[in-house]
């Protein structure tokens, strides 16, 4: 994706389970990364996303399924076999060996001549801006260095895949971002497959060629950024990427118009949904748009009374959290020429039925409702 | 703290310590005396029961029995325990739990009776008065020691390194003799030290299985101050503690500037 004429390996994974004992910790996971492309898998704690990055190192056998690395079935070979790097969320640098010796290692097991080997260390180091540094000790680097140290000991054997697991976690804020736009340009230079393992969705967002969301053991929905936020597939991924509003409500259909019942109020759709259904309603921050209680009656958009519970000043704008008469709570952010609100006003909350995305209540495909 | 106070508790150490040094330091002037016997404090200065060590062959004999052992002890015992604790560590923990009780059981159990253990069957398999009955007996008593030193540099060992070393192209011995051997070097050494001092020291099992061809030094010393007081075993003793002393220190200097890293 990235690069034209890619070194990376394709990854095939159909129909992957990993199963402890009586705890399914994959269950049935299907993903094709294509070469030079940035994906990352992007969940909370405990939904399978590094134990799949660990099927692909070869730490874990899979129970079941396909597993193919460059067009090459890997099942069974082992960890040490498969020529693939790997950044872990804790350096895992070697602490009784330098810097430079920590590089070479991948290198000196492969049997590098001498001569060649310093060369491809200087230039791995040189990449992640580390050269100064080649006669240290990890202890004598801050986190931030010695996960650069780990990303040059990683891809300095010019592996065609690298997997790297929550490697920013242990960092803070700024150190962060920073590495997010380092990590960026790297996979930009080596053209190298990149699994990027994170619970981060806003690292995800700024990194990937596209993600992959798990949940509970398998994947919700995989496609670009923008896809997983415009037309999340289903209330999982639509409450994990971004804020969002979700309403429910009660369907009734009458003529091609659905109306939703939520709390007394009524907010209307075109989409067509069986009669009785109970849908959720998932609106992004910016397609909502709030107006003092009373103040302007919009015929084509719904309309739903509130109080503003919490507003925050972003700077760039202004986010508030309005408490329905439901008691659920609406998100909406605004522009700074939007008019501005006190925590307590009475407002209406306007969106376009058109906008708001229709789900089922649940996490279970065969109810999905678009 | 108050004056008074301080003064009565800086008197306590005192007393404590000379109460632990005692014994040492009474030896150390009884090996120059200049008279055939165990008198303390000594009459004169002398240079002789050094002499007497060093040039009677049944002193330099037994010391020389006393290294070979020691030193074959020391380094079966770290190879055995090191890899008994390795293994221990990467069990799954309730059946290692006993396992590791079970390998401890040698410090536990009173010396005499695994001396008398170890009597009976050496009687039978003609192991009395031989260098492999002392090496395995004192291996057993040793092995403990490493287990215990290795098992503390295991337990901070971080295996995630292992896991690291795998996926950049190790094999598994590979992974274990780049990484996590030279990490757990201090732990190996310090249980090598061990060994050598429990087997070098040892002297319940060596009365049982000794012979009049093979003497190891406490052993030696044993008869000889039994026999008549010889002022030889003073030498020997202060040459011991010396020794000892050395040994430990640099023990201690390694481990500290392991520490450093």
């Amino acid at each position: 994706m990235a690069s034209s004429e890619s070194r990376g390996a394709t990854i095939d994974i159909r129909s992957v389970s990993k199963r402890y004992g009586g705890f399914t910790a994959l269950d049935d996971v299907s993903l094709h990364i294509e070469a030079g492309e940035f994906m990352t898998l992007l969940g909370p704690s405990g939904s399978g996303k590094t134990t799949t990055l660990n099927v692909i190192a070869g730490f874990t056998e899979l129970s079941s399924g396909v597993l193919e690395v460059g067009g090459r079935s890997v099942v069974g070979v082992p960890a040490h076999k498969r020529n693939i790097g790997v950044v872990f969320q804790h350096y895992a640098l070697f602490p009784h060996m330098t810097v430079g010796r920590n590089v070479a290692y991948p290198l000196a097991l492969r049997g590098v001549a001498r001569e060649h080997r310093e060369r491809r260390v200087q230039s791995a180091l040189d990449m992640v801006k580390m050269v100064d540094f080649s006669h240290r000790f990890p202890s004598e680097l801050s986190g931030g260095q010695q996960q650069r140290v780990a990303l040059a000991r990683a891809t300095v054997f010019d592996p065609p895949l690298l997997l790297m697991d929550e490697p920013l976690g242990a960092l803070d804020k700024k150190l962060r971002e920073w590495l997010q736009l380092e990590i960026k340009r790297i996979h930009r230079e080596l053209g190298t497959t990149f699994v990027y393992v994170t619970h981060d969705q806003e690292e995800a967002l700024v990194l990937s060629d596209r993600i992959a969301v798990f949940n509970q053991g398998r994947i919700e929905q995989i496609g670009t950024g923008r896809q997983l936020y415009d037309e999340p597939a289903t209330l999982f991924v639509g409450k994990f990427i971004g804020d969002s509003t979700v309403l429910r409500g009660t369907a009734r259909t009458s003529g091609d118009e659905t109306a939703i019942d939520i709390g007394g109020q009524k907010a209307v759709t075109r989409k067509r949904l069986p009669n009785g259904g109970t849908p959720v309603m998932l609106l992004r921050p910016e397609k909502l748009a709030l107006v003092r209680r009373g103040a302007r009656i919009s015929v084509d958009r719904n309309s739903l009374a509130g109080r503003v519970g919490e507003a925050i000043y972003l700077g760039s704008g202004s986010k508030y959290e309005v408490v329905l008469a439901d008691g659920s709570t609406a998100v909406v952010r605004s522009t700074l020429e939007d008019e501005a609100f006190q925590i307590g006003d009475e407002v209406d909350v306007l969106f376009a039925g058109s906008d708001a995305r229709l789900l089922a209540d649940d996490d279970k495909a065969d109810l999905t409702l678009t | 703290m108050r004056l008074p106070a301080r003064i009565l508790l800086g008197l306590f150490c005192l007393l404590v310590a000379v109460w632990l040094i005692a014994p040492t330091i009474v030896v150390v002037p009884m090996s120059f005396n200049d008279k055939k016997s165990l008198a303390f404090p000594p009459s004169g200065f002398s240079w002789q029961w050094y002499q007497n060590f060093f040039s009677n062959p049944e002193w330099s004999s037994s010391l020389v029995s006393s290294l070979k052992v020691a030193v074959v002890t020391a380094v079966l015992a770290t190879i055995i325990g090191t890899s008994a604790a390795f293994g221990l560590d990467r069990m799954k923990s309730r059946v290692s739990g006993v396992l590791r009780a079970v390998l401890i059981t040698p410090m536990i159990v009173p010396g005499v009776v695994l001396a008398v253990g170890i009597y009976a069957v050496y009687l039978d398999t003609q192991l009395v008065g031989t260098l492999t009955g002392f090496v395995l007996a004192h291996t057993m008593l040793a092995v403990p020691f490493v287990i215990i030193a290795v098992s503390a540099s295991l337990e901070v060992f971080d295996k995630r390194l292992e896991t690291a070393a795998i996926s950049l192209g190790a094999s598994r011995l590979t992974a274990f003799r780049t990484v996590t051997l030279p990490l757990i070097a201090p732990g190996m050494l310090s249980g090598l030290l061990f060994a050598f001092v429990t087997s070098f020291d040892e002297i319940i099992v060596a009365l049982f299985i000794t012979s009049p061809y093979l003497k190891t030094l406490p052993v030696q010393i044993f008869s000889s101050i039994t026999r008549d007081a010889d002022p030889t075993v003073a030498a020997v003793g202060t040459l011991l503690f010396i020794a000892t002393s050395l040994v430990i220190g640099a023990g201690l200097l390694v481990g500290s500037r392991q520490r450093k890293r």
